[in-house]
């Protein structure tokens, strides 16, 4: 029985985390699609608390960061360690722990989000029982990637793992650092920090949940399936080992630029801002590996749609870490700060960035996680790719628009020195550029539904596949049969 | 003032920082490769995974080394002028709490004059003068707006600037007095005072019986026994008292609404109203001229100097209670 299992990879936890996915995507969008109407119709939800903006809000964030994009990841990242590991992972039982831990987490966010319970933490919202479910499944999460990692047949560690490891150790540091409180209930705490060094902590580690979560892990994502997907080599290990080690140090220092001009000291602003300036170049590197990696094979982009996904969500990326440095500059961040311009540049990165890496990588994984080829339908992949494509250009557009409207309006002077217009002036004139916002997230979310019925078909289609583990390592004419890693058995012999 | 508890933590902060911008650098620079020559293939790297992935070794893009130096040397520049190095100021000296100070100083210089003009001028003059009003407007729009409304029509706690009621009293100087140290409306809890539920049930009666509202004439003739507590504040009749705040019972105009619940709700929980004060924040010459558009919108009364000034006194000078509904 052993041995049995032991011959096929561990596909099972991938598929569940894949189809999790999509059905988080599309709550987590719908919630979207609903609060960006609530801006436009304050009352539509005719006074329900449940319903209100301030609840749905971060279950909104929570839903598509820790629920779509969380179980993307820790989906693709099973997929991906195992197959360049040539090993199946460590363990079965705690990898569906994992899931199931995973899984509850995020219902019970959509429980207690809703009914208020918070801890007032951007991105970090969840209440102190569930937080300590967070580090109980994330440790398992750690013990099952690097313990297959370790146990690897292959000799190096490919790129994508370095990638996604970094994200799994730096987020739990993340998390324990920054939910760090003192329970005062079962479901009400009080965070270990005080004043200014709260809102130091809390945006150490908002920044870099971009960094690690939504940055990071996903270029783990993109540097295993965009060479699948082209079937070309990654451009440069080298641009990779430099790039990779630069970010993540330098996405560590970024945090304060998301307190400019507030009581945080001088020092700790320039600081953040200069880092973040730094981080460009490391941000960049990891689009250019991507793209470079289809040289030679760019007509390979007039009929993939699943090729355009993956291009397409890097040239986002680099449009959104371009943006990110330029924001971060202080005079910049004065105009553009409480305006929807950083909320323009966020969907920047979540959809135009995460959302279609996601979507590129899934319509590659999917299939093959049931024993198919390819999708159910390529034709329905493009449209799903153009709908979203408008969808996102609409969303950020406007919101560029009304942004730097908000920020010129509220710091419009007359003659005599008087604001020239109140508030609720600038909220008045940012109505066309909402309902705009909205359209695009609509489309958006429309996308996300044909998805939805493209994998629907395919898993009928198909059924549950779990692929054998070749018995020999694989090997190329242009590079030497690789030796054997060190302490490790022979590749076939177990 | 130092940011830092001792000197160790600036030493601290500066080299380590230092180290880590040029670090970065050193890690581009010890990585650095040479470009392969014209017609040289570049050859794959490592291993084989999963079957066909595979790595070219390229350098690292020209282009993208020049931007990752520049970025660092940009870097050290601006920590050489700017803040950022522990308690190394920067050759330029700034800090965002000087950038302020010099926009309020010059913002004061260039802008002072065409408000100091006016506070020389009275309110009642000031609030038909149409160029004041529209300063005092925006004023009002961006300070006061959040609470009054954007029309100053108010809303539940918040009192309406358009009619003739005035809570503390409306001619000039109870107006600006008004504005400068802000207002602490307080009704105590007094359910328990006069009976409980049973009393609060009577009292409600009373209190909409005086403005003719719907109400149980027996239950009202009872509350009007216990009155008298009430009355310290809101005199024997129920007019209010201005030099507490106390508000009028007698008219229809209800700050927290009139129905049985609210009313009963104010009595058995008390009310607590604050209106901030304003002078540190706008400065006299801003105040004036908001209490210029606050007279002019309807409802301000004619001073009569003693009388005004004198209980404007009182009120400042008294932690005071009171107002209610």
């Amino acid at each position: 029985m052993q041995a049995a299992i032991s011959q096929t990879y561990n596909y099972k936890v991938v598929r569940q985390f894949a189809i999790m996915t999509i059905v988080w995507g599309v709550v987590g969008m719908l919630v979207g699609v609903l609060i960006a109407a609530e801006l436009i119709w304050p009352d539509m939800t005719l006074g329900i608390p449940w319903l209100s903006f301030g609840r749905l809000r971060p279950l909104h964030t929570n839903a598509v960061i820790f629920a779509f994009g969380g179980c993307a990841l820790m989906g693709t990242s099973y997929y991906v360690v195992q197959r360049t590991c040539q090993i199946r992972l460590i363990s079965d039982k705690l990898a569906a722990f994992h899931f199931w831990g995973w899984q509850l987490v995020i219902v019970l966010a959509a429980i207690t989000l809703p009914l208020g319970y918070t801890q007032a933490k951007e991105y970090a919202e969840l209440e102190w029982p569930i937080d300590v479910l967070i580090t109980v499944v994330w440790v398992v999460y750690a013990i099952v990637f690097f313990g297959t990692v370790m146990k690897r047949k292959v000799a190096h560690i490919y790129v994508a793992n370095w990638f996604y490891g970094a994200f799994i150790v730096t987020v739990a540091i993340l998390h324990i650092v920054n939910s760090a409180a003192m329970p005062a209930s079962f479901w009400k705490s009080y965070s270990a920090y005080a004043g200014v060094q709260d809102a130091m902590i809390q945006w150490w580690y908002g920044h870099n949940a971009v960094g690690f979560f939504l940055t990071a892990g996903f270029l783990g994502m993109m540097y295993y399936f965009v060479p699948k997907q082209a079937e070309r080599p990654v451009y440069s290990y080298r641009l990779s080992v430099v790039h990779f080690w630069a970010l993540i140090f330098t996405y560590m220092w970024a945090g304060p630029h998301h307190l400019h001009y507030t009581a945080l000291p001088d020092w700790a602003q320039s600081l953040g801002m200069v880092f973040s300036l730094i981080l460009l170049a490391p941000s960049w590197g990891g689009m250019i590996n991507g793209m470079m990696t289809l040289s030679g094979a760019w007509h390979k982009l007039r009929d993939d749609p699943i090729l355009k996904f993956l291009i397409v969500s890097l040239s986002f990326y680099g449009m959104s870490t371009f943006e990110g440095p330029l924001l971060s500059i202080k005079t910049v961040n004065g105009l553009a700060h409480y305006t929807d311009w950083i909320i323009g540049h966020v969907h920047s990165g979540a959809l135009g960035w995460v959302a279609f890496i996601t979507f590129g990588s899934m319509y590659y994984l999917i299939p093959r996680l049931y024993g198919q080829k390819q999708m159910y339908s390529v034709k329905l992949i493009s449209l799903h790719f153009w709908i979203a494509t408008i969808g996102v250009v609409l969303y950020i557009a406007a919101l560029w628009i009304s942004g730097v409207m908000q920020g010129l309006m509220w710091r419009a002077v007359n003659p005599d020195g008087t604001l020239t217009y109140s508030f609720v002036e600038s909220v008045k004139a940012s109505y066309p550029y909402w309902t705009i916002r909205l359209i695009g997230g609509t489309l958006f979310f429309v996308g996300m539904l044909v998805m939805t019925y493209n994998v629907i078909r395919t898993v009928r289609m198909g059924r549950a596949y779990d692929a054998p583990i070749p018995d020999m390592l694989p090997t190329h004419p242009d590079l030497k049969p690789q030796l054997k890693p060190i302490g490790l058995q022979p590749a076939h012999g177990d | 003032m130092s940011d830092f508890v001792s000197n160790y933590w600036h030493w601290f902060i500066a080299i380590v920082s230092l180290i880590s911008i040029v670090g970065c650098g050193v890690l581009l620079w010890t990585q650095t490769t040479k470009r392969p020559a014209e017609g040289e293939t570049v050859k794959l790297h490592g291993n084989v995974w999963d079957e066909d992935l595979v790595e070219y070794n390229h350098p690292m893009p020209a282009w993208w080394m020049w931007l990752f130096y520049i970025t660092i040397v940009f870097s050290l520049g601006y920590l050489i002028v700017y803040p950022g190095l522990g308690n190394f100021a920067g050759k330029f000296g700034w800090t965002s709490t000087n950038q302020f100070d010099e926009e309020v100083k010059k913002a004061d210089s260039e802008f002072g004059p065409i408000f100091a003009k006016y506070v020389e001028v009275d309110i009642p003059t000031l609030a038909k003068d149409p160029v004041a009003n529209e300063i005092g407007q925006r004023l009002f729009l961006n300070n006061c707006a959040q609470c009054h409304g954007s029309d100053a029509g108010g809303g539940k706690g918040f009192p309406n600037l358009r009619d003739a009621d005035w809570l503390y009293g409306g001619d000039p100087v109870a107006i600006q007095t008004t504005l400068r140290a802000g207002r602490n409306g307080i009704m105590p809890p007094l359910g328990d005072a006069i009976g409980g539920e049973p009393g609060i049930k009577e009292m409600v009666n009373y209190v909409r019986s005086l403005s003719g509202l719907k109400h149980d004439a027996a239950l009202a003739e009872a509350g009007k026994a216990k009155f008298a507590i009430c009355a310290a504040c809101h005199g024997p009749e129920g007019k209010g008292n201005q030099a507490v705040g106390a508000p009028n019972l007698t008219d229809k105009i209800w700050l927290y609404g009139s129905s049985e619940e609210n009313i009963a709700e104010g009595i058995r929980l008390g009310r607590n109203n604050m209106m901030p004060a304003q002078l540190e924040r706008l400065g006299e010459a801003k105040v004036h001229l908001l209490a210029a558009y606050v007279y002019s919108l309807g409802g301000g009364v004619p001073s009569a100097p003693q009388a005004a000034v004198a209980s404007a006194e009182a009120k400042t000078q008294a932690p005071s209670p009171t107002k209610v509904q």
